[in-house]
């Protein structure tokens, strides 16, 4: 695992031009350009506007303003893993050619997919960032929480990235699955909720290592309340273990992938 | 072979595949699955795989230029895969020391939206350079390309030619210790082809090592000392490529139907002067070449094709008696029949290696073909070099101020 740790390093200026080629062909010959970055997750912070209008039109409660920016955060979050998931998936099939005539560390693939999925989510973040400060929300120590649960959710996503493209490339129907596992998976992520809406059940809601990520950077960044520290621990440990455990499974897999592709 | 100068061991290697049935969504993996869980034995694996190679070993030392040969299918591909490392052996060990390149395919991952610029810095990055290697190169290489003018436009626009002679600039500013090509060579024109050898020898006299799997015998003969020669994965032939390459043949002559099975076969080639035996010939000489045919069974109309090959496999020169307007032999069961060939040696000096078949031109098939069928050596007296002798003469040496009057009148 060290060996392929340094020989990841030494070839990180292929990591570098990868990631800079996924970016670079998703904005060349498009309409919007650079656009992209922000349309989807805009596209999900409406929805999420909108259901928490329709819970308050439901509850007779007026919506603050500080669930809306919650929901904002939220969703730009959720925004970034769901393309993780999605390009990684594909990465290693969609660069068969490569996998199949040249030799590199494979893994690069899906971390460029990632990469590249967290470079649009620092564009719209920094949007969003500079709109909650005009917006009045303030700074505060918590803030620094902000990088640390990013770092995890980074991690997180990276291991199951690593897993998923190894795995679509010995079954092409993991990618279908993928598809409306991230469709499904919106409901059970406290994305257009609060985790503490359903009460007792609420530690059911946390088994979800993304669910404390993606609360604890809400709360951090919105309301200014440190994070749940035993839940970001579980998804500390969850992030960890995905990461190292996909990490292993995939250079274990390696050897095989080019004559299954 | 242990010695330090080693620079690429290929130890006892074997490579099994699995062919046939194989599980490409989860939607067969899971009833493969039950099945294997309650009991029942799937009835595929064995028979179903199959070793593209065999305990194939050999070792390459420091500024070694090395052929791999063999028919399609011998397992020259596999051998570079597991290499380069795209595979892994099923069994057996490569060790690989320093920086290797591979020219497998030029312009791998270029993206066709991507200018040629772009695609350099990420071509480069693929083959292993550094970015600050190829933003130093960078001249250099859009230079060797002859593209300077279309350097900042997509790369779809491009002609074949003009991206092949991308991907090969870049491939060709990598500096390996260790140089692969793989049947590069059998694509592009004739311009490519030679900056290919080109640049195989100028990587030679860096002091780097080349692995070499062509077709082409003619380039292996004359790029590498040393060769293998592979035939259905194991090693058949190991040595110096002259050997080699004539085992190759001989063995490539002998393919296909064995002798109770053919039709038809050549029975005899003869070399010979008019009256007497012979295998030196000075050069201008007259040759007479008798090719004996003899039919186990009634057979489809054939004729007679002969060909002349040099030492480095190079065809020389090849006629039959249907260009030479006979008309096709029909014979019967154990019919036999004779073409004498009689033909001028204008040849330089050297070694020429003579080879028989039996043809259908109608449908193109070959019904037998012996080769080397005979071998012949050619003295000149004149100092003629190459295939062919010219009859050179000198008819001005001096000032050229003594020049003939002719070169004067072509001045006007």
């Amino acid at each position: 695992m060290t060996n392929a740790l340094s020989e990841l390093g030494k070839r990180r200026d292929l990591l570098y031009a990868i990631t800079w080629r996924e970016i670079k062909i998703r904005y060349k010959q498009s309409v919007m350009g650079f656009l992209w970055a922000i349309l989807l997750p805009a596209v999900i912070i409406a929805a999420g506007v909108l259901v928490r209008f329709g819970m308050s039109a439901l509850s007779g409660k007026a919506v603050p303003a500080q669930d809306l920016a919650g929901v904002t955060v939220k969703a730009l979050v959720w925004a970034f893993f769901a393309g993780a998931m999605r390009f990684s998936s594909t990465s290693l099939v969609g660069n068969a050619n490569l996998v199949t005539k040249i030799y590199m560390p494979r893994e690069i693939f899906p971390i460029a997919a990632v990469l590249s999925q967290l470079i649009d989510f620092l564009v719209a973040g920094a949007l969003v960032g500079l709109g909650l400060l005009i917006a009045g929300f303030g700074l505060s120590w918590q803030l620094l929480w902000v990088p640390v649960l990013l770092l995890l959710t980074i991690a997180l996503a990276t291991g199951w990235a690593l897993l998923l493209s190894a795995a679509c490339l010995f079954y092409r129907d993991v990618k279908y699955f993928v598809e409306v596992f991230i469709t499904f998976a919106i409901f059970i992520t406290p994305i257009f909720y609060d985790v503490e809406m359903f009460k007792r059940w609420a530690n059911i809601l946390n088994l979800n290592p993304l669910a404390p990520l993606i609360e604890g950077i809400s709360k951090c960044a919105v309301y200014h309340v440190s994070p749940d520290l035993l839940w970001v621990s579980y998804s500390a440990l969850a992030a960890a273990g995905s990461l190292i455990g996909g990490f292993h499974l995939f250079k274990k897999w390696e050897p095989g992938f080019a004559e299954s592709i | 072979m242990a010695n330090s100068d080693t620079v690429l061991r290929v130890d006892h290697v074997s490579k099994r595949f699995v062919r046939g049935e194989r599980h490409d969504s989860l939607r067969d993996l899971v009833p493969a699955v039950v099945s294997k869980l309650t009991g029942r034995r799937p009835n595929r694996d064995s028979g179903n795989e199959f070793w593209a190679l065999r305990d194939v070993s050999f070792a390459l030392s420091r500024g070694d230029a090395y052929g791999i040969i063999g028919s399609n299918g011998a397992g020259k591909s596999t051998i570079l895969k597991l290499i380069t490392g795209i595979m892994a052996p099923t069994a057996g060990k490569i060790d690989v020391k320093g920086r290797l390149s591979a020219l497998i395919e030029v312009g791998a991952g270029f993206h066709p939206d991507l200018t040629g610029r772009e695609n350099i810095f990420l071509n480069g990055a693929i083959l292993g350079m550094k970015r600050s290697e190829i933003a130093r190169k960078f001249d250099a290489i859009v230079a060797f390309s002859g593209l300077e003018d279309f350097i900042d436009t997509p790369v779809k626009r491009y002609s074949t030619g003009m991206y092949a002679r991308l991907g090969f600039s870049v491939a060709a500013h990598v500096d390996p210790d260790i140089l692969i090509v793989d049947e590069v060579l059998s694509v592009g024109d004739v311009v490519f082809q030679n900056r290919c050898l080109e640049r195989m020898h100028s990587v030679l006299r860096s002091g780097a090592t080349v692995l070499f799997v062509s077709h082409n015998l003619r380039a292996i003969a004359e790029l590498c000392q040393k060769s293998i020669l592979l035939e259905h994965g194991k090693v058949v032939a190991h040595g110096a490529s002259q050997d080699v390459l004539t085992t190759y043949l001989e063995r490539s002559g002998q393919q296909g139907l064995q002798p109770g099975e053919r039709d038809v076969s050549i029975s005899a080639v003869r070399l010979r002067r008019e009256r007497a035996e012979g295998v030196a010939f000075e050069s201008g000489e007259k040759v007479w070449i008798d090719v004996e045919v003899e039919a186990a069974r009634e057979c489809e109309p054939f004729s007679v094709v002969l060909f002349l090959n040099d030492d480095k496999q190079y065809e020389v020169f090849h006629t039959s008696t249907e260009y030479l307007g006979c008309p096709p032999i029909s014979l019967k069961a154990g019919g036999r029949f004779l073409a004498t060939f009689e033909l001028d040696l204008p040849l330089g000096g050297g070694t020429y290696y003579l080879g028989a078949l039996l043809y259908r031109f109608t449908n193109e098939k070959t019904l037998h073909r012996v080769f080397p069928a005979a071998t012949l050596f050619v003295s000149t007296v004149t100092e003629a070099r190459g295939v062919i002798n010219l009859h050179p003469r000198i008819t001005a040496f001096g000032p050229a101020a003594a020049a003939e009057p002719a070169a004067e009148a072509l001045r006007k």
